[in-house]
């Protein structure tokens, strides 16, 4: 009985996100529709300053447009077209933003997983392994080596990665590294500090049981959101990674597109990562309450 | 205060006094090119070398720094005084406008910031005046900066809301606008303050990596951002490698700051 009211909540939450989700993605598509309507340049074609087109043909070229449209009209179309999949056509570069987003979005997503990856496991690895000396020398060394990394600009570190022909997701680890770093062990350490956790202690509990079973149990909720949220650290670095690394990613699509003005390309791009993101958070923020109602 | 704190405070006040004298101590313009001795190494004349174009590297890092340290506390200011009127009036009012708030909140939250920063400078004219290009990155940085700080401020506000002394004065008829402004925001000012510094060194590195992909502190107006792009030519680096200062100077500086912060507690 307990069981299926724990169930019927969990698939209640599923659901509520999924609106969510689906109400900020028409909210974001109506906003982005919004930007590329108030784009500079919007409609207007280069052929269109040819004196050798007549008045009838550049008014044929602007029906073309549709910038006779009314608002509501504009919006409506642009809404169907979202909805079969058609992100419209970049600016700069001629070609569909959707053929560009398919291209793009598995060299970020592979680039950010590894480097999220990485970056877990050695700020885990680093944060349980300070956890078990907790001495002021090491908290200290942990601590310096983080704010160090912590004060490097991504694209520093990019240049860096460069020199020393590293793949793209190594500097990616190396940005999101220090910030997970820095609340695992917060995390960890208050954890640690419950008072069961001592009561474990002082009953003689080896460090390794104290660890699986009371410390990481109750710390795993917060893991679990944090997880959502390291991925829009590791998509925020890629930005400037991937610019400077030259990986044809979503970073360096983004970055091209700012340069060229692109509006429709960059609002696309910045509404699909959106999405992505918080379809990652949704899903790390409902293990974490599934895992938490599992552990009650 | 601990002794690293100190030490840490100690550092800042002298950078500030630097950048302060930066005219005394440096009379060459940033932008004077010596065309008879560009990529020169360090001399009496040139106490840094000089760039590729033969600018002077000392006066362009004091400037670049004076622009930098100006602009991030510009920004961070903006942002912490939208987020203190957001965050206290959504804790204080409650109800739809604080879901309002909190719901714009994660929206925002949840997208990679710089993700954000781009599009709306790819919304802006690219080609503008170096002073233009400035105000541009102080205003988006501080127009966009917000949203951490508001969550923060908007739950500390909601705890003030069911205060005795705030029932107290709602009972001898005070308005909701001046419960706000005299009630509410003087007990958030310690988390304003704290806000204020988080804030420094999230923008410095901004700014930095928004000029090193050429969307920042436009040149010939130097900033740390623009005096890192150099950093692409790695044998050339190597060759010179007093060219390392502004990075050694930004790393200083953010360490600093992340130094002399409050403590966890009050911030979160």
């Amino acid at each position: 009985m307990i069981k299926q009211e724990k169930a019927s909540k969990l698939f209640r939450n599923v659901l509520r996100r999924l609106l969510f989700l689906l109400c900020l993605g028409i909210g974001g598509a109506l906003l982005s529709a919004t930007f590329v309507r108030c784009a500079p340049g919007f409609g207007v074609q280069e052929r269109e300053l040819d004196p050798r087109w007549s008045a009838q043909s550049v008014e044929a070229l602007r029906q073309e447009q549709m910038l006779h449209e009314g608002l509501a009209s504009f919006y409506l179309h642009y809404l169907v077209a979202l909805a079969h999949g058609d992100l419209g056509e970049s600016d700069s570069l001629k070609r569909p933003i959707r053929e560009l987003l398919r291209q793009r979005l598995p060299v970020t997503g592979n680039s950010v997983v590894r480097g999220l990856g990485v970056a877990w496991l050695a700020a885990a690895l680093l944060a349980s392994l300070g956890l078990g000396s907790r001495g002021w020398l090491c908290e200290a060394l942990g601590t310096a080596f983080s704010s160090l990394l912590l004060s490097l600009p991504s694209a520093v570190v990019a240049m860096l990665a460069i020199h020393v022909r590293a793949p793209v997701f190594c500097p990616i680890s190396v940005v999101v590294f220090p910030r997970l770093h820095r609340y695992i062990r917060s995390l960890l350490v208050r954890s640690y500090d419950q008072p069961h956790v001592l009561a474990a202690r002082a009953r003689g509990l080896g460090a390794r049981p104290i660890f699986w079973r009371h410390v990481l149990p109750s710390a795993a909720p917060s893991l679990l959101a944090l997880f959502g949220v390291s991925f829009a650290i590791a998509f925020g670095a890629a930005i400037p990674i991937e610019a400077l690394c030259d990986s044809p990613g979503m970073g360096q699509l983004a970055w091209q597109a700012a340069l060229s003005r692109d509006v429709p390309l960059i609002v696309n791009v910045t509404l699909i990562v959106c999405l992505v993101m918080l379809a990652a958070n949704s899903f790390a923020d409902l293990a974490g309450r599934a895992f938490a109602e599992n552990n009650e | 205060m601990n002794p690293l704190q100190k030490v840490a405070a100690i550092i800042l006040c002298m950078i500030l006094v630097l950048i302060v004298l930066a005219t005394i101590l440096v009379p060459t313009p940033y932008a004077r090119q010596f065309r008879d001795v560009p990529n020169a190494g360090p001399s009496i004349a040139h106490p840094l070398g000089t760039d590729a174009l033969g600018r002077d590297f000392l006066s362009r890092l004091l400037y670049g720094t004076r622009v930098s340290l100006l602009l991030a506390p510009a920004a961070a200011l903006l942002s912490t005084v939208i987020a203190a009127s957001l965050g206290s009036a959504a804790g204080f009012l409650g109800g739809w406008f604080e879901s309002i708030v909190l719901a714009a909140t994660d929206l925002s939250l949840a997208l990679p910031w710089l993700f954000l920063l781009l599009t709306v400078r790819a919304m802006l004219p690219l080609d503008v005046p170096p002073m233009a290009s400035v105000i541009i990155a102080f205003l988006i940085m501080g127009l966009l900066g917000w949203q951490a700080s508001v969550r923060v401020i908007c739950a500390t506000a909601r705890g003030v809301r069911d205060s005795d002394f705030l029932l107290l004065a709602r009972s001898s008829g005070c308005k909701p606008a001046r419960l706000l402004l005299r009630h509410v925001a003087p007990n958030l000012r310690p988390l304003f303050y704290a806000q204020f510094w988080i804030s420094i060194p999230l923008f410095i590195l901004t700014e930095a990596n928004l000029s090193i992909l050429g969307l920042g502190v436009m040149e010939p107006m130097p900033s740390w951002g623009n005096l890192l792009r150099g950093f692409e030519d790695f044998p050339a680096l190597a060759a010179a490698p007093w060219r390392l200062v502004p990075l050694i100077l930004l790393v200083t500086v953010v360490m600093c700051f992340q130094l002399v912060l409050p403590s966890q507690e009050v911030t979160q």
